[in-house]
């Protein structure tokens, strides 16, 4: 098998079912056309009518070619590079040849574009965007991209972790059950902070550290901290970035609840709907304003994270909605590993 | 700290029950070295000057970050009192906060609180100078939920929200609510550049509550100018020309 070695591992292929590869592909391509067509034009009035003949080729070529990587995308991935790669190639020239062969008779009164020309534009972009994606992935390489998010890993507020020493030293002597249970919480956090950041973890598991972080919240702020979950329809096995959804819930407690002398309730509702994963957090927005920008630097830090991760197939929303503060995050459903990953260790 | 004294009175104040609970533990371990009273605990700045008011207290161990009022301004709050406590600071972390302490030569205490230090800091315990405490905040600022006013030794907090006006007269400001008058000892314009966000100007020496602002208008008849009503007030008060139309600006785009 290969990638075994984290820093040295061999460039994959994207995944070309993905939205960011597949748009970088159509809008490449369509910026080569049209480059091609400016050469040859004339005048504004040529460039039309030259840019229509062509189109009438080339989207449908495109478009078939994007649906044949997508539906090849496994296959190819599984090859050695070398191989996937020619075979990526040849897909990439073959189906615009195809096409173009295809729709000559019918397109025979316009301009017509011998399979010649047509292979050798398609040979031309397609190992531009090859060799494009090949930097990319290289520029994206595990020892890199790890780096970055490590950097990025979310980092527990020191103000949370006193606090919660502090609470759990006021159990000691009244209730040692629940101190012991409180300390077993903070380990796990803290496991899941200085894990590894490159590797997608079940959702469950996701979902208990937060459960294991709000335990340790409601000991410090009591009835304050009302929690609501709505985790029926989550998809337990869905792999998503690790410790995406506990810093958002922790900017919630932080942001939405601290500040207030009454409290308030998070809502977090996590589910399904086709191949994507929604989780949303919703929490009441505090009277005063003031750390705003804590906020909005734990949000980026997500946002970027998750872009690493799944590139333009994820997005996050954040908008208050009235008297409430809403995250909404959307991530592909995916239950491959793009990461090897070790025997992840036990959780309760 | 000689034998016969009696136990130190001592008021607790934290947002986190956990947190008034373990420094309960903490004195009474300290017990033998430093007799101390618990007289009471508050788990906001509001009620605990409510609480040193109600029974006297020799030292108050406040917490910094509590939500509605503070324990900075509390502090605020609590020196005006013709006897104010001793105030020993506590928190669990806050970077900025620390260094103004330091700065400052006041005692603070970092939670979790070891029992040493406590009874160091407690046997020690002193009441802040008012200069000090006016840096503290300065170095951590944040508009005060309330403003207190001395009125026959005591102290009346006035909630900011509640405020109409504040209008600068020859030596004090006039704090005009719903329900009365206060007088203050401030000058308006420290006062404009901690509410900012809240108070308008209206004319050189008044600020209103943007919120309560119900309608503007020229004066009627032969007066020169234009004015102002508030909500649930009937006074009018004058508007200089030049906040006019800064006035009207902001409504506009209200």
């Amino acid at each position: 098998m290969k990638r075994r070695n984290h820093n040295n591992r061999p460039v994959e292929l994207p995944n070309f079912c993905h939205l960011g590869a597949s748009l970088r592909v159509a809008l490449t391509v369509e910026a080569a056309l049209i480059a091609s067509v400016v050469a040859r034009a004339a005048d504004a009035d040529a460039f039309w009518a030259e840019f229509i003949a062509l189109s009438a080729l080339a989207q449908p070529a495109l478009l078939l070619c994007l649906l044949a990587l997508c539906g090849t995308s496994r296959w190819l991935r599984s090859l050695p590079y070398i191989k996937g790669a020619a075979a990526t190639l040849t897909i990439g020239v073959a189906v615009p040849v195809g096409v173009a062969w295809g729709l000559a008779p019918l397109i025979d009164g316009i301009q017509a574009y011998p399979p010649i020309a047509v292979g050798g534009f398609s040979l031309l972009v397609g190992s531009g965007l090859l060799a494009y994606f090949n930097l990319r992935a290289r520029a994206l390489s595990p020892a890199i991209t790890e780096a970055r998010l490590q950097a990025l890993q979310a980092r527990i507020r020191p103000h949370f972790l006193f606090n919660s020493l502090n609470a759990v030293l006021s159990l000691v002597r009244s209730d040692p059950r629940r101190a012991e249970h409180a300390l077993e919480n903070m380990a796990d956090l803290f496991r899941a902070l200085m894990s590894q950041a490159n590797q997608l973890a079940p959702l469950e598991d996701e979902v208990a550290l937060t459960r294991a972080y709000l335990e340790l919240e409601q000991l410090r702020l009591g009835d304050r901290l009302q929690v609501v979950w709505h985790v029926q329809k989550m998809p337990a096995d869905a792999l998503i970035p690790p410790l995406v959804i506990q810093p958002l819930v922790e900017n919630a407690v932080y942001h939405g609840i601290e500040p207030q002398p009454g409290g308030g309730e998070i809502s977090l509702n996590i589910y399904r709907s086709g191949d994507k994963v929604h989780v949303v957090v919703r929490n009441p927005v505090a009277a005063e304003a003031g750390h705003h920008k804590g906020n909005r630097i734990a949000l980026a830090n997500i946002r970027e994270r998750l872009l690493l991760h799944f590139d333009l197939d994820a997005q996050l929303k954040s908008e208050p909605l009235g008297a409430v503060y809403q995250v909404h995050i959307v991530m592909p459903y995916t239950r491959e590993r793009t990461q090897p990953a070790p025997a992840r260790p036990h959780r309760r | 700290m000689n034998a016969p004294n009696p136990p130190l009175r001592v008021l607790i104040v934290d947002d986190e029950a956990p947190a008034r609970h373990r420094l309960r533990d903490v004195l009474a371990d300290c017990a033998s070295e430093l007799p101390v009273d618990v007289v009471g605990e508050a788990d906001n700045g509001f009620d605990a000057v409510a609480q040193v008011q109600r029974s006297p207290v020799d030292a108050v161990l406040l917490d910094i970050r509590m939500p509605g009022m503070d324990g900075l301004e509390c502090a605020a709050h609590l020196n005006r009192l013709a006897a104010p406590p001793a105030i020993i600071f506590s928190t669990a972390y806050d970077a900025y906060a620390c260094q103004a302490f330091e700065l400052n030569a006041i005692d603070y205490l970092l939670k979790p609180v070891r029992a040493d230090r406590l009874v160091r800091a407690l046997s020690r315990a002193h009441r802040l100078s008012t200069g000090a405490l006016d840096q503290l905040r300065e170095a951590y600022p944040k508009a005060r939920t309330h403003l207190s006013v001395s009125e026959k030794g005591r102290i009346v907090l006035i909630p900011v929200e509640e405020i109409l006006y504040l209008k600068a007269e020859l030596k004090y400001v006039t704090v005009r609510t719903a329900a009365r008058e206060f007088l203050l000892e401030e000058s308006l314009t420290r006062l404009e550049s901690e509410f900012g966000d809240t108070f308008v100007r209206i004319h050189r020496n008044c600020l209103v509550a943007g919120a309560r602002i119900r309608e503007i208008g020229k004066q009627p008849g032969e007066e020169e100018g234009h004015f102002l009503r508030l909500e649930g007030l009937d006074e009018r008060l004058a508007v200089s020309r030049r906040q006019y139309s800064v006035l009207r600006e902001r409504i506009r785009s209200q």
